[in-house]
């Protein structure tokens, strides 16, 4: 259980009205905080949306942004290492597939060392036992803090 | 025929007087004798019946506002019995309880007598076929004008609203020559014609317009006029007062109140002090002659003026000015009555979303849009966009059961909307009229 758990990350999710401008004073916080963004997606909706940010302090970014009046939560996400060559996502959502582990929302950035894939699944601890089971490997939690 | 009844439309101001002085009289001792509401009413204000010597009396009469019909909602200030009810009509409130108004036969045949004159006095009558396009139901324009346009002998064809290219149809095919809906609403179904390739000008036979339940302007009687080939008609009325019953006359000078029906006032909207013809004020109404549900001095918020001269016409009624505004903060969306005191209450049972708000009103074509923008609760906010779109729905579906009208919503960030200190101006209105 403590080593599952150690993969479960903090993601923040910030609401914000769909306008011009809002995404700048997102980032311009962070900037002033010195907070690295490792990645981040804007989901969208009719009139606001919801800036999902996986950073490297995200007590203090939780802190900062609610601080400047924005509405702020954290949520648990896991962050999949995948090989960057045609076939790496089919790896990871197969093996997710096949435990049965639904995902409700994915983004994903390709770095120096691999792409990873960020996901939000209805069974964290299922998917990150099923991943290592596999060989997978997942970016720990200790980055993030 | 031009006049209904000349007896009474044109009789000579100081006999029509007496009777409104008659009318009160009685009114005042049947109220005090039967009515516990109305009774206590004139105690509280140190009125008695014997002290209404004359007609100028009547101003020391207690007002009555909307309030007092939602403080003893539904029918505690009826003075019918129940079974003497014929009808109920059902308006917004100014909070979460509604208006009712109830009608004995006496009351609709009165308010059905007061629209015949009206009618008439725009120049319908039988051989005219009268589209009422005002919704039929718990509201009051649509069956109101219904009767009203039947007793004079017009055929009618009563499409409520809504389903605008059947409505040109049967305007078409059953010779429409005048029509009873909201301006908006007029010009709507004029655009809706011209992408339908018709002409209302030259392809129907619609030439008069009957206008009224929400605010409108001479520039749009102008434009209604020049656009559809139409003469537009001004009329008036409240469903505390029965619903639409004075209009205009082909003067156009003015909508006659029928002074047997209606003793009409202009008070000064702070201190209630009476003002002078031609100065404007909150109009004030005492139904003379209702069984249900009489008003007496129904401050009805709404600003205009009076003028008593004799009409061109040769109607001797006094006219009111066209509809300058309102006292209070209520709002007309597509003929609706909506209070921004009504969406503060919805909200307050919506445990998501804050209790600030903002209320835009825009004109979208000829059709008003409601927005209302609130904020989301921060205990509420979800990462996920299903739960974030399962409150806007929430809030959209709470509002449009309350106040009868689509609303757009607009969900904003916690802390962005406007605080207020004073009196809170919440309400944005882009109309232009």
């Amino acid at each position: 259980m403590e080593k599952k758990s150690e993969y479960v990350i903090k993601q923040i999710s910030v609401f914000s009205e769909n306008r011009p401008g809002r995404l700048a004073a997102i980032a311009e916080a962070l900037r002033k905080e010195k907070i690295n963004i490792f990645a981040f997606s804007i989901a969208e909706a009719n009139g606001f949306g919801v800036v999902r940010a996986l950073v490297d302090n995200p007590e203090r970014a939780h802190e900062t942004l609610t601080d400047m009046g924005f509405m702020v939560s954290f949520t648990d996400v896991i962050a999949v290492k995948m090989r960057d060559e045609p076939g790496g996502l089919y790896e990871t959502a197969r093996i997710l597939g096949d435990a049965g582990v639904n995902i409700e929302y994915s983004y994903a950035y390709s770095g120096k060392d691999a792409a990873v894939l960020v996901l939000r699944v209805d069974q964290a601890e299922e998917a990150i036992e099923r991943i290592i089971e596999h060989g997978g490997e997942l970016l720990s939690r200790s980055l993030f803090t | 025929m031009k006049t209904w009844d000349p007896r009474i439309e044109e009789m000579p101001q100081d006999e029509l007087k007496k009777l409104q002085y008659r009318l009160l009289k009685t009114l005042v001792y049947r109220l005090y004798s039967f009515s516990a509401f109305y009774h206590e009413r004139m105690k509280d204000e140190g009125v008695h019946p014997d002290d209404i010597k004359s007609l100028e009396d009547a101003r020391k009469l207690p007002f009555m506002t909307k309030s007092d019909l939602r403080d003893n909602y539904p029918d505690r200030i009826f003075t019918a019995a129940r079974d003497e009810l014929v009808r109920y009509h059902v308006s917004s409130g100014t909070t979460g309880k509604p208006t009712v108004v109830g009608y004995t036969s006496h009351d609709l045949d009165l308010w059905t007598t007061s629209l015949a004159r009206s009618l008439t006095a725009c120049g319908l009558g039988r051989g005219d076929v009268i589209q009422v396009s005002y919704g039929y139901g718990l509201f009051t324009g649509g069956l109101g004008m219904h009767y009203g346009a039947e007793r004079i002998g017009a055929t009618v064809v009563p499409t409520s609203v809504g389903n605008t290219e059947r409505q040109i149809e049967l305007m078409q095919d059953l010779g429409v020559t005048a029509i009873a809906c909201t301006p908006s609403y007029l010009i709507h179904i004029g655009e809706v014609a011209e992408t339908m390739g018709v002409s209302l000008q030259n392809d129907t036979d619609l030439r008069v317009g009957i206008l009224g339940a929400e605010p409108w302007s001479e520039q749009m009687r102008d434009r209604i006029s020049s656009q559809l080939g139409i003469r537009a008609y001004d009329i008036y009325g409240t469903s505390e007062l029965s619903g639409p019953m004075f209009c205009e006359c082909t003067e156009q000078q003015g909508i006659h109140i029928w002074g047997d029906i209606a003793l009409t006032e202009i008070v000064d909207p702070d201190s209630g002090e009476p003002l002078d013809p031609g100065e404007k004020g909150e109009l004030v109404f005492t139904i003379l002659q209702k069984e249900a549900l009489p008003m007496i001095r129904y401050r009805t918020g709404d600003i205009t003026s009076l003028d008593v001269a004799t009409c061109a016409c040769g109607r001797t009624h006094p006219r009111i000015g066209r509809i300058q505004g309102r006292v209070d903060d209520m709002l007309i969306i597509r003929g609706i009555n909506v209070f921004p005191s009504q969406i503060e209450h919805a909200l307050l049972t919506i445990p998501e979303v804050g209790q600030h708000f903002q209320i835009v009103v825009d004109r979208k074509g000829a059709l008003d849009t409601l927005l209302v923008r609130v904020e989301v609760g921060r205990d509420a906010f979800s990462d996920k966009i299903t739960d974030l779109m399962t409150i806007k729905e929430t809030v959209a579906h709470r509002l449009k059961n309350t106040l009868n009208v689509n609303v757009g919503v607009e969900l904003v960030e916690p802390g962005s909307l406007p605080r207020f200190e004073g009196k809170a101006k919440r309400v944005i209105d882009r109309r232009v009229l």
